[in-house]
C-alpha cells in the first residue's frame, strides 16, 4: 500500500472538510450553552462522570443505545436491524478508516478527510494482505449499511413491516438530510468501486469495478463520482442541525447528563435542550399513544409535541390533552421523558391558579388502629371496591380504620398533573398530617392514582404504602383468606398509574391466577393502552375519551374473556359503559370468590 | 290578615343589558362544552370538596350565566380537580377543563 498522490490532497475532498468543520464548531458551541445554562449544583453534578460506576454506565448505555439500539431490537428485529446497521456499520467505517490510516499511511494521521476518502489516495502493492484483510471488513460493513438503507427507503412506504403502523410526517430540513443521508452509502459504494482497480478493493467493490470495467475503467468518470460522494457528505452535515439526526451527537450527551443525576426543570434549558434534541423523531411513540386511534389526533403525539417545542412554538394544545398514561416515555428508545415536558408546559400555564383549601380538613380524630385504609375520590364513587375491600379485610380478621369513609381530601394527584404544584402541596400537608396522627403502619390504597401520589410526593416515613391488589395478594399468600376456582376466564387491564407508573405487574396477575383462567391481551403490562378516563388530560373532551376506551377495550377482549378485571376504580368507571363483557375490580372479584 | 309565613321576595330578574356574562362567554370559545350543561346536579352531589364548603360546578354555571361571576369563582376555589364530576356528568362535559379556564379567566381579571 503506497501514496498515489504526493500531496494527499484533491479539490473534491472540500465540501466533506467545510461540513465536517461546519458541524464540529456547532457541536462545540451547542454542548457549551448546554452546560453553561446548567444552574451550579447541575455542574457539580457533571463532575460525578468521573466515578467508574457511573462512567461504566455511560458507555455502556451509549454502545447498546446510541449504536446497536438494543432497545429498538426488543420491540422488533428488523426495526432494530434497520437502525443499528446503519449506526454501528457507520461508526465501524469511521473506525477502520481510521485505524487503516494508522497502519498504512502514518504520515497522514490526523488529516480530518484521509480516512474518508483513503482509498481515493492509496494504490495497492501486492505484497500488503493485511490491506486486503480491512478492504474486505470496509466491504461488509458497507454491504451492512447498504442493506440498512435499503430497509430504511422500503420502510417509507411499508412501514407496517417493520412494525410501525405509521411513522412521522418529515419536514424539509429532515427530508434533505434523509435523502442525502440515503446517497452517502450508494455513492461511496460507487466511488470505491471506481478506483477499485487501483487501490484494491473486496468482494463487492471489485466485483463492481470487474462487472462494468469498460465504465468504471475511464479516468473521466472517476473524479465525478468522488465530488458526489463528498457533496452528499457536505450537505448531510450542514443539514444535521435542522433535521432530526441531530439526535445522533445530542444522544450521548444526553446519556451523561442522565446518568450524572440531572433532570428536566424548564422547557429549554440544560437537560430539556438536550432531550429536546436528542428525539430521533423515530415515531415509535405514534403508534404506541393512544390518541393514534383517531388519525387526525396524531399530531398531539409526543413526536409532534416535542418538535413544536425544538421550533420554539406554542405546545399548549398537546400538553393539555396528553393522557399522561406514560407509554411514549416507555416505548422511547432514547428515553426522553416527555410527560415530564408536557408537566413543565402545564406549570407555565395553570401554576399561577390560586386554589382556597382553608375549609378543607378531616373532622373527627381516627381511632388507632395498625391498618389504616385510604379509598380516594375515585373509590367513593365506585362504592363497590370499598365494600368488597372491608369485607376482605373482615374476613381475614383484620381491623382497619377507614380514613375518608365519610369526607375524602383528595390525594393531589390531579392538581399535581393539571400543573398547579402549589395547591397539590396544600393538600398533600392535610393529608400528610392526618395519616401520620392516626399512628398506623400500614396505608392501604385502592386507587393507583393516590398509590403513586402516596408513595412519591408523601414522604410517609416508617408508613408502608401498599396497593389493594398487592396487599390481597399477600393475604391470600399467607393464607389469611382462602379461595375458590372458577371455570370463568379473565383478562387483566393493567391501569396506567399502577403499571408504568408503579412497577406493578405481577402480584394482580398472581392473584387472578389463583382463583381462575387469565388470558393474555395483544397490548399488555408495560405496553398495556390507557382506559381513556385518565385525570392526567386537561382538555380531552368525552368523544374522544371514548374512541380510546373503545380501542382498549378491543385490545383487552380479543381472546374473548368472560370477565375483564382491573385494580382502579377509574378504570372500572370508565370501561363498564362500554363495556359488552362484565367489568369488575380485583377486589370485588376475590370478596366473591372467599371461602365461608 | 292571617300571617301565612308568605311574603314578596325581591326580584331575581336577570336583566340582559346588564349583567356581564363575559367570563362565561370567554370561557364557551375556549370549551365550548360549557353550553350543553342542563344543571342536573350530577356534579354537585358527587362533589368531594362539597363536604367542607359549598363546592358546585352546577350553580357556578348558572351563576356565571346569570354574570354573577364572583360569587361563581369563590364557589370553585376549593375545587381539588379529582374529576369524579366528569365520570357522573350526563352530558359527558369536561368539567375540569372548564374550571381551571375560569379560575384563569379570574386571574386574568385581576
Amino acid at each position: 500500500m503506497k501514496e498515489r498522490l504526493i500531496f494527499g490532497y484533491d479539490p473534491f475532498v472540500l465540501p466533506f472538510l467545510i461540513g465536517m468543520i461546519f458541524i464540529i464548531a456547532y457541536l462545540l458551541v451547542g454542548t457549551v450553552r448546554i452546560i453553561l445554562s446548567l444552574n451550579n449544583n447541575e455542574k457539580k453534578q457533571l463532575f460525578r462522570i468521573f466515578i467508574p460506576v457511573n462512567a461504566y454506565k455511560i458507555v455502556k448505555d451509549i454502545i447498546l443505545d446510541c449504536l446497536l439500539h438494543v432497545k429498538i431490537f426488543k420491540r422488533n428485529l428488523l426495526l432494530g436491524y434497520m437502525h443499528s446497521s446503519i449506526a454501528f456499520g457507520w461508526f465501524m467505517l469511521i473506525v477502520l478508516g481510521h485505524i487503516e490510516v494508522m497502519l498504512f499511511t502514518p504520515q497522514r494521521n490526523g488529516i480530518f478527510y484521509y480516512p474518508i476518502f483513503f482509498r481515493y489516495f492509496v494504490m495497492e502493492t501486492e505484497e500488503t494482505l493485511q490491506g486486503a484483510f480491512f478492504f474486505f471488513v470496509m466491504d461488509f460493513f458497507l454491504l451492512i449499511i447498504l442493506s440498512g438503507i435499503a430497509l430504511a427507503i422500503y420502510k417509507r412506504f411499508r412501514s407496517h413491516r417493520l412494525g410501525m403502523k405509521q411513522t412521522t410526517k418529515l419536514r424539509l430540513g429532515d427530508n434533505i438530510a434523509l435523502y442525502s443521508l440515503w446517497l452517502i452509502f450508494p455513492l461511496r459504494l460507487l466511488a470505491e468501486s471506481f478506483t477499485a482497480d487501483i487501490s484494491g478493493g473486496s468482494f463487492i467493490t471489485k466485483g463492481i469495478n470487474d462487472l462494468f470495467h469498460s465504465f468504471v475503467s475511464n479516468p473521466a468518470n472517476t473524479l465525478p463520482v468522488w465530488w458526489a460522494y463528498s457533496c452528499a457528505l457536505g450537505l448531510f452535515f450542514f443539514t444535521l442541525p435542522f433535521s432530526r439526526y441531530m439526535h445522533i451527537p445530542t444522544e450521548i450527551l444526553l446519556i451523561v447528563l442522565r446518568h450524572v443525576g440531572i433532570n428536566a426543570t424548564s422547557l429549554r434549558d440544560g437537560y430539556s435542550e438536550a432531550e429536546i434534541y436528542s428525539c430521533s423523531r423515530c415515531g415509535i411513540c405514534i403508534d404506541a399513544c393512544p390518541m393514534s386511534f383517531e388519525k387526525k389526533d396524531v399530531k398531539f403525539t409526543s413526536v409532534y409535541f416535542i418538535r413544536l417545542l425544538r421550533r420554539r412554538e406554542i405546545a399548549e394544545q398537546p400538553a393539555d390533552l396528553c393522557l399522561m398514561c406514560n407509554k411514549c416515555v416507555e416505548v422511547c428508545p432514547v428515553g426522553i421523558d416527555s410527560t415530564k415536558l408536557k408537566l413543565i408546559c402545564r406549570e407555565i400555564n395553570n401554576g399561577a391558579i390560586s386554589f382556597d383549601y382553608t375549609p378543607v380538613k378531616y373532622n373527627s380524630p381516627l381511632k388507632r388502629e395498625k391498618l389504616l385504609y385510604y379509598g380516594g375520590c375515585m373509590t367513593n364513587l365506585t362504592p363497590s371496591i370499598s365494600t368488597a375491600i372491608s369485607k376482605i379485610l373482615d374476613k381475614a380478621e383484620i381491623s382497619y380504620v377507614h380514613l375518608d369513609k365519610d369526607q375524602t381530601i383528595c390525594c393531589g394527584r390531579p392538581l399535581l398533573l393539571s400543573g398547579n404544584l402549589k395547591g397539590a402541596r396544600e393538600l398533600i400537608n392535610k393529608n400528610r398530617e392526618a395519616i401520620i396522627s392516626s399512628g398506623c403502619t400500614t396505608l392501604l390504597l385502592s386507587c393507583p392514582i393516590c398509590y403513586k401520589m402516596f408513595k412519591e410526593e408523601y414522604d410517609l416515613k416508617g408508613i408502608e404504602v401498599v396497593h389493594h391488589s398487592v396487599y390481597i395478594n399477600n393475604l391470600v399468600k399467607s393464607k389469611r383468606i382462602v379461595l375458590k376456582k372458577t371455570t370463568d376466564t379473565c383478562v387483566y387491564h393493567d391501569p396506567c398509574e399502577l403499571g408504568r407508573g408503579s412497577g406493578i405487574y405481577e402480584q394482580p396477575r398472581e392473584l387472578l391466577s389463583s382463583m381462575m383462567l387469565l388470558k393474555d391481551s395483544p397490548l399488555q403490562n408495560n405496553e398495556s393502552i390507557c382506559c381513556g378516563g385518565s385525570l392526567g388530560s386537561i382538555s380531552m373532551p368525552f368523544a374522544k375519551r371514548k374512541i380510546i376506551t373503545g380501542g382498549s377495550l378491543d385490545n383487552l377482549l380479543t381472546n374473548d374473556p368472560d370477565l375483564l378485571v382491573t385494580s382502579c376504580p377509574l378504570c372500572l368507571k370508565t370501561f363498564t359503559p362500554l363495556n359488552s363483557k362484565r367489568t369488575a375490580d380485583i377486589a370485588q372479584v376475590v370478596s366473591e370468590q372467599m371461602i365461608n | 290578615m292571617t300571617e301565612f309565613g308568605f311574603k314578596l321576595s325581591q326580584s331575581n330578574r336577570i336583566d340582559l343589558d346588564e349583567t356581564d356574562n363575559s367570563v362565561f362567554k370567554k370561557v364557551a370559545i375556549i370549551v365550548p362544552d360549557i353550553k350543553l350543561c342542563f344543571n342536573c346536579g350530577s356534579c354537585s352531589a358527587s362533589c368531594t370538596s362539597t363536604h367542607f364548603k359549598r363546592v358546585s360546578f352546577r350553580s357556578a354555571i348558572l351563576l356565571l350565566n346569570r354574570g354573577h361571576n364572583k360569587e361563581a369563582i369563590s364557589m370553585l376555589k376549593s375545587c381539588m380537580l379529582c374529576g369524579k364530576c366528569i365520570l357522573v356528568c350526563p352530558r359527558g362535559i369536561d368539567t375540569r377543563n372548564i374550571i381551571i379556564n375560569i379560575l384563569k379567566a379570574e386571574e386574568e381579571m385581576k
